[in-house]
Parts: C-alpha cells; sequence; structure tokens
C-alpha cells in the first residue's frame, strides 16, 4: 500500500491554521494584526537596540571584544537551547500522547516514522516558534554590527535549524522514556513541578549569587586570567557552543566548516535514533497514555476548612467559590506556577534588600522615597503578570462546564463576582505583602507606607477587575492549557492596558508626592491640602474607574456568550 | 409546562430553528426527531437558556427564560448531548456543586446524592475524579445532576448515548415515572425504536421547522400513511429517497 505523504498527515493542521486566520481576517482582525505588529516590532526594536549598543561597544574594545561577543552569543544560544528542551519536553507530551487527532492517525495504516515525523514537527514549531523570533533581532545585531553582508541571513537560518530541531529531537526522546514509566497524565503532572521547580531554583541561585559583583574589576586578579575565562568554551560539547562558533567564525571571515558540519551531522543522528527509539517505545507508551490518572480523593478536609470559612455566603457563592478553590489546587498545572511566584517574590524582596540605599554613605531621604515610589509601578506590573496567568483565563476554563451553568438559575453576575474575589484576596494578601515589606526594608516613612498600601489596594482591585473583564472579552474556550490563555491577544490587551492604569495612577500620585518631599526638603510640616487631595481623588476615581467598567462590559459580553 | 413561540434561530443569513411554536403540557414525554444539522439541538439549548433566540420566547411554567431566568431554570433540568463536566471534582462534589447552584443544601443534598449515585451504580465511584469517570459514567453524573433538584421539566438531548443496556433501561423507567408523577419531558434522540416505544408525542423538524407533530396516530393520519412505523414516517418526511439511493450507491 502507498504510504500518504508526510505533508498529507499534516494537512488538518495547516488548514486548520489557515482557517482560524480566515475567520480571524472576517471578524475584522486587522486591528488585532496591527496591535501586535506594533508590540512585536517594539519587543523586537528594544531587544536589537540594547544589543546594537552593547556589541558597538565590545567591537570598540582591542582583543577582548570578538571574545566578548562570543561569549555573550554563547550564553544566549545555551539559555535557548535549556529552554527548548524543557519546553519541548512539555510540549512533546501533548502532540505525541495527548493530541486529539492521534486516536485517527494511530488508527489509520500510517507508518510510524511519518507519525514520528509529523509529530516532531508540530513539537518543534509549538516550542520554537518563540525563541526563533526573538533570535531574530539578537542575530541582525550581531550581524550588522560585524558587518555580515545579505549571506548572514541563509547562514544564520542554516545555523538556527538544527539548533532547534535537537532540543525537540531530545524533548520528544525524554517524553517518549518518562511516559513509558509514568502514564502521561502523571507525567504531565510531574514535569510541570520539575520543569517549575527547576526553573524557580536557577533563578534563585543565579540571584543569590550576586552577579553584580563579578563585574567589580577587583573580582579579578589579573587581565590575562579573565582572557582565560572568556576564551574557555561555555560547554564544548553542546550544539550552542558550535552554533556561536560558526556566527562568529563567519562574521569575523574565518570560516571553519567543522561547526556546521557537527550541527547538522549531530542533528541528522538525533532525528535518526529518536525515530528508532520513538519505533520501540512508542506503541507501548501511547497504551500508558491512555490510562487515567486515577486517584481517590475526599472533599472532606476542603468542606471542613474553606467550606466553614465560606458558610456565611448564600449556599450558590459557597459552592462556586469552593470549586474554584477545588479545582485550582487539583490541577498541578496550576498550583506548582505557585513555585515560581513564591520565587520571584523572593528575588524581589532580596533586590530591595540588595539596594545600596543604606549602605556606606547615608542616602538621602528623596532617594528612599524615590524608590518607595517608583517600587509601587514595578509591582503593579508584577501584579498584573499574576493576575494575567491566574485571573484573566477564569472566565475561558468555564467554557466547557458553560452549557452547566447556563441553564442554572445561577445569576451570571453571582458568577463573576465569585470568579473576582477568588481571584482578587490572594492578590491583595500578596500586594499588602509586598508592599509592606519593602517600605519597611527601604525604611520609608509612615506618609509614603500609608500611601503604598492604599495604592496597591487601589490598583489591585483594579487589576483583578480589568483580567477578569479582558478575560470575559477575549474569552479562549477551545483552549485545555490554562498557561497558553495569557499568551493570547486578550492577555496583550489586558497588559497594555493595565501598563496605562499604572502609568496614569503613578502620574497623578507623582504630584502628591513631590508636594511632600518639597516640604519635607524645605524643612516645612507635611500637610495634606487642597492639591494633594485632589491628586489623590484622581488615582482613586481612576482604579474605581478600572474595577467598576471592565466588570460591567465583561458581564454584558457574558450575558451574550452563546455555545 | 414548555411553550416556545414563534421560536427563530440565526446564525447570520442561516437559519437553525425557523419560527417554531409548540405547547409541551405536564404529564407529556415529547420526543424530537429530525436528521442531523435539523435545528434539534439548537431548539433545545434555547430552552435551556444556554443559547438565545433571535426571534420569539420560551417559557417554561409559565416563566420566560430570557426575561425571568433564575425563576424558569429552577424548574428545568438539562442534560446536554456532550458530557462535559469538571475533571476535578469528584462524582459526589460535583451533583453537591450544582445542587448548591439551585439554592440547595443540607442534608436533604446529601441523601438525594446518595439515592441518585446508587440507582445509576455508581456509589464506588463516588469519591473518585471525574477525570477517571468512562463517557457512560460521566453521562450518568450529567444526568443525575440534571434529577438533583427535582426539576419540574427536563430536557435532553441524545440520552442514550453512551449508555450501556442496562443503563439505557434505567433511564427509561426513570423518565416514564418522571411523567407520570406528572413532570415534563423533552428528548431529542436519533433512536426511532427508542422514540416510538417512550414518548408520549412525537416531533419531527426538518430544515429548523416542524414538519410533523402530534401522537403517533396522529402523525400517521396527518400523513395517510396507514399503519407504517416511525422509521418509514421520519424517512417519508425527511428525504427517505436520498437514504434509498444511497444504499443503492453503497451495495454496488
Amino acid at each position: 500500500m502507498n504510504q500518504p505523504s508526510l505533508a498529507h498527515v499534516l494537512t488538518p493542521k495547516w488548514r486548520t491554521a489557515r482557517q482560524r486566520l480566515r475567520e480571524e481576517r472576517s471578524r475584522g482582525g486587522a486591528g488585532k494584526l496591527v496591535i501586535l505588529t506594533i508590540v512585536g516590532a517594539l519587543f523586537w526594536t528594544g531587544v536589537y537596540g540594547v544589543l546594537y549598543f552593547i556589541l558597538r561597544y565590545f567591537r570598540g574594545v582591542e582583543e577582548l571584544g570578538p571574545l566578548l561577543a562570543a561569549k555573550l552569543l554563547g550564553i544566549t544560544l545555551l539559555s535557548f537551547i535549556s529552554i527548548l528542551v524543557l519546553s519541548n519536553v512539555i510540549t512533546a507530551l501533548s502532540s505525541f500522547f495527548l493530541a486529539k487527532d492521534l486516536d485517527l492517525l494511530v488508527s489509520a495504516p500510517v507508518d510510524w516514522l511519518r507519525l514520528y515525523l509529523a509529530k516532531l514537527g508540530e513539537t518543534l514549531l509549538h516550542s520554537s516558534w518563540m525563541v526563533a523570533l526573538m533570535a531574530v533581532p539578537i542575530l541582525t545585531a550581531y550581524g550588522v554590527i560585524y558587518r555580515g553582508g545579505i549571506w548572514f541571513i541563509p547562514y544564520a537560518v542554516l545555523v538556527m535549524l538544527p539548533l532547534l530541531l535537537l532540543p525537540a529531537v531530545v524533548g520528544a526522546a525524554l517524553t517518549l522514556v518518562l511516559v513509558n514509566v509514568f502514564p502521561a497524565r502523571r507525567t504531565r503532572d510531574l514535569l510541570s513541578i520539575i520543569a517549575l521547580g527547576a526553573a524557580g531554583g536557577v533563578i534563585l541561585l543565579f540571584r543569590l549569587i550576586r552577579p553584580e559583583q563579578l563585574a567589580r574589576p577587583e573580582g579579578f586578579r589579573n587581565l590575562l586570567d579573565f582572557i582565560a575565562v572568556l576564551r574557555t568554551p561555555t560547554s564544548p560539547f553542546l550544539p550552542s557552543e558550535w552554533a556561536s562558533r560558526a556566527i562568529m567564525g563567519f562574521l569575523r571571515h574565518d570560516i571553519d566548516p567543522l561547526p556546521l558540519v557537527l550541527l547538522w551531522t549531530t542533528a541528522a543522528a538525533f532525528v535518526t535514533l529518536g525515530a528508532v527509539l520513538h519505533a520501540r517505545l512508542f506503541a507501548t507508551g501511547f497504551t500508558k497514555a491512555q490510562e487515567g490518572a486515577e486517584r481517590f480523593v475526599r472533599g472532606v478536609v476542603w468542606r471542613w476548612t474553606v467550606g466553614t470559612l465560606l458558610a456565611p455566603l448564600p449556599v450558590a457563592k459557597r459552592e462556586f467559590v469552593l470549586k474554584d478553590i477545588k479545582l485550582f489546587f487539583r490541577d498541578t498545572t496550576q498550583w506548582s506556577q505557585l513555585i515560581l511566584l513564591a520565587v520571584l517574590v523572593v528575588v524581589y524582596l532580596f533586590n530591595m534588600k540588595a539596594l545600596p540605599l543604606h549602605q556606606g554613605e547615608p542616602v538621602g531621604f528623596f532617594y528612599v522615597t524615590l524608590v518607595s515610589f517608583l517600587n509601587l509601578g514595578l509591582e503593579g506590573f508584577v501584579l498584573a503578570s499574576i493576575a494575567a496567568r491566574f485571573i484573566f483565563p477564569a472566565v475561558s476554563l468555564e467554557g466547557r462546564q458553560m452549557w452547566l451553568l447556563r441553564s442554572s438559575p445561577l445569576d451570571l453576575r453571582t458568577l463573576l463576582w465569585s470568579k473576582y474575589w477568588v481571584g482578587t484576596i490572594p492578590l491583595l494578601v500578596l500586594a499588602l505583602l509586598l508592599t509592606g515589606l519593602t517600605n519597611v526594608l527601604l525604611k520609608a516613612s509612615p506618609f509614603m507606607m500609608v500611601m503604598s498600601l492604599a495604592t496597591i489596594v487601589g490598583l489591585t482591585l483594579a487589576i483583578a477587575a480589568l483580567a477578569l473583564g479582558y478575560g470575559a472579552l477575549y474569552p479562549q474556550f477551545e483552549t485545555e492549557n490554562a498557561a497558553q490563555i495569557p499568551t493570547s491577544f486578550g492577555g496583550l490587551v489586558f497588559m497594555m492596558t493595565t501598563i496605562v492604569l499604572l502609568a496614569a495612577v503613578i502620574f497623578c500620585l507623582w504630584q502628591a508626592v513631590y508636594t511632600y518631599v518639597h516640604a519635607v526638603y524645605e524643612g516645612r510640616p507635611v500637610t495634606v491640602g487642597g492639591w494633594m487631595i485632589a491628586c489623590f481623588t484622581v488615582a482613586a476615581l481612576l482604579c474605581a474607574a478600572a474595577t467598576a467598567i471592565p466588570l460591567r462590559i465583561g458581564l454584558r459580553r457574558m450575558e451574550a456568550f452563546e455555545f | 409546562m414548555i411553550r416556545l413561540e414563534n421560536l427563530t434561530k440565526l446564525y447570520g443569513s442561516f437559519v437553525a430553528v425557523d419560527d417554531i411554536s409548540l405547547h409541551i403540557p405536564r404529564g407529556v414525554l415529547y420526543g424530537c426527531l429530525g436528521p442531523n444539522g435539523a435545528g434539534k439541538t439548537t431548539t433545545l439549548r434555547m430552552i435551556a437558556g444556554i443559547l438565545r433566540p433571535s426571534n420569539g420566547r420560551v417559557l417554561l411554567g409559565g416563566d420566560d427564560v430570557q426575561t425571568d431566568p433564575i425563576a424558569a431554570k429552577r424548574r428545568l433540568g438539562f442534560i446536554p448531548d456532550r458530557p462535559f463536566v469538571y475533571d476535578k471534582l469528584t462524582g459526589s462534589e460535583f451533583l453537591r456543586f450544582v445542587a448548591g447552584l439551585y439554592g440547595q443544601e443540607g442534608g436533604a443534598v446529601d441523601r438525594r446524592i446518595d439515592e441518585l449515585l446508587e440507582v445509576f451504580e455508581l456509589t464506588s465511584w463516588k469519591d473518585e475524579l471525574v477525570e477517571a469517570y468512562s463517557h457512560g459514567m460521566r453521562q450518568k453524573l450529567i444526568i443525575s445532576s440534571a434529577l438533583i433538584h427535582r426539576p419540574e421539566c427536563i430536557v435532553v438531548d441524545e440520552p442514550m448515548v453512551g449508555l450501556d443496556p442496562k443503563g439505557a433501561r434505567l433511564l427509561k423507567d426513570i423518565f416514564r415515572q418522571f411523567v407520570e408523577r406528572g413532570g415534563t419531558v423533552l428528548m431529542s434522540t436519533h433512536t426511532l425504536e427508542v422514540a416510538e416505544a417512550m414518548c408520549d408525542q412525537i416531533g419531527i423538524i426538518q430544515h429548523g421547522k416542524i414538519v410533523a407533530h402530534g401522537t403517533m396516530p396522529e402523525i400517521r393520519s396527518q400523513h395517510a400513511a396507514g399503519d407504517a412505523s416511525l422509521e418509514e414516517l421520519f424517512l417519508k418526511l425527511t428525504g427517505g429517497h436520498a437514504v434509498r439511493e444511497l444504499v443503492e450507491v453503497l451495495g454496488k
């Protein structure tokens, strides 16, 4: 029998993608495209700009310059492949074992090699597109600074392709082995904890060793030591090093074919080995993946603890809130992200403590107040990121069960109310904790402490409402993975709106803080006068509007949902 | 009990449900039949308040589903064709949650949950997460959830899909008893034998319109069908010629 071509096996995928684009266009997606293009262009320009200036500086340094540039590229590519292996393992689990089209493909007379290649391609595309896009401005900066010329473009593509392919093969193979040991659904749980734990650990370690100290000249005994460190390859047996050598060789017009040959031959060998492994293990792994993750759960603890706390609420609200909390803590992919969040909070506080404001020379009251004030904006951004991850997907995650909620006498207002407070209360606790602790660490004045705490309460209420409102306005009912929802267009618009809100509130409050600092500087008593009250009122009104309007719009949008 | 007045649903220029008016009194089991894409599920979802009609209205026990949804939905138990439930809740937790949506709690709900799980042979699974349930078990759980608040009417889309013969028989008995006690069931099905054996009244939908409606003898006499079976009637009204031609093509 003639086997279907690989392109034929992949037909449903690209046709679906094309259809989605068409639907988007017919829904008037031009506005979306413009916003995405602007944001993408800004991001690219930012990355390109930063790297351009660094590389231009490096180019001006005799001897050391090219070494530093190569080292930087090596480290960047190494971090790329580390991220890619992790993301490929998680993506491969979905595409090779949990995807909806597998029943059809496995039951059809499609040979294992085509199945492997089709799914490998899918895994590669889903997990690598972001890194590939990120590489564009970085490599462009290298190409421009070192005058790579037009031929640098195809050459860079030639180098990057095997570099992206290798982690995909490794990730798929690792997943294959893991699924043969654990059931797929358990593996997903396990992986999400390991991945986030590892990521958290690396971040924490990286921050706690205080890399900024390495930049101090007294850290090196002499220049030769420093050069020796730079000349040592970051990791001679890793493809990132070969890619870095290949690219820097081309840019220095000293082309050595060996790194490129190494990259392509290793990629070919890995694909072959991966295919052999797939032929041996896929059938048993796929069978295991069908096994349910049976778990015997008694929800009594939840009912006694959280249920008792929620007792004053009407029964529908109580059961709804209880349900949301249970679902969150029983889904490993959801709560495991709290590990990362905890690490980020520790790093944040550590950074505040490490600021040299109170070390050595006494720093003026002005700087402490300024940092304490700007800290508000930064915290707002952190809270927005958390809200994007945990509150924004709340409505989307109800999609498949909406038949139940809409056919029951549950008022949509109750639903929205429950979702809002389930998300807002933990966010508020975190916000108050962060603000209070950072202000204590900064030894900020009572005025700043009170103003920061009051502002962060207003901002948190508004950010949570914006996240929920935009989540209802741009729902993703078809997405099964909650982690993918914030990266949608709606998530982007939410973040942009939040940044505008933060800027507006900070601007209003700056007027009040300026008056306060001025009074202290001149030794006058601080009085909360008409101007200050006006500033505070405008900020409070902004927060109130950003709370009420999105919730109202979200409710209206939910009432119009059709399933 | 269930009254549809000029119910219409448009998707752009496509008319999914075309000006349907219907009254199903208390104590009646009504079967809604029709080929795929005829508009059955859309009609049922409008009755359940999941879809908004483009025109017309739905009354449940006199309460309008659009203008007085809370009162109308309190009377209703809805069973969809696809059993999507929260995977990370256990069976008993899901039922308690649904009871809560209908404002019910306490010991009576606990007893009702035990009773329903026992009837549907899910007692040993009550503390298992739903993600471990089979399709049929999920279907049984959803049927239990539709009964938990003792509704006055049940709207059910393809109730037999996924059920084993024992479960299917049990469901038929439950529905019969429910209507004998004065409840109303509106059921869409493709299983014509089930509809013929169970339903007091039947409606056949084609291209969003009711093309036949009444008891079996009434439909036969309306269409001068003698003592034709429901299957023959259905094929006659919904394009039996096409089926016969198809059979000939496939038989070649």
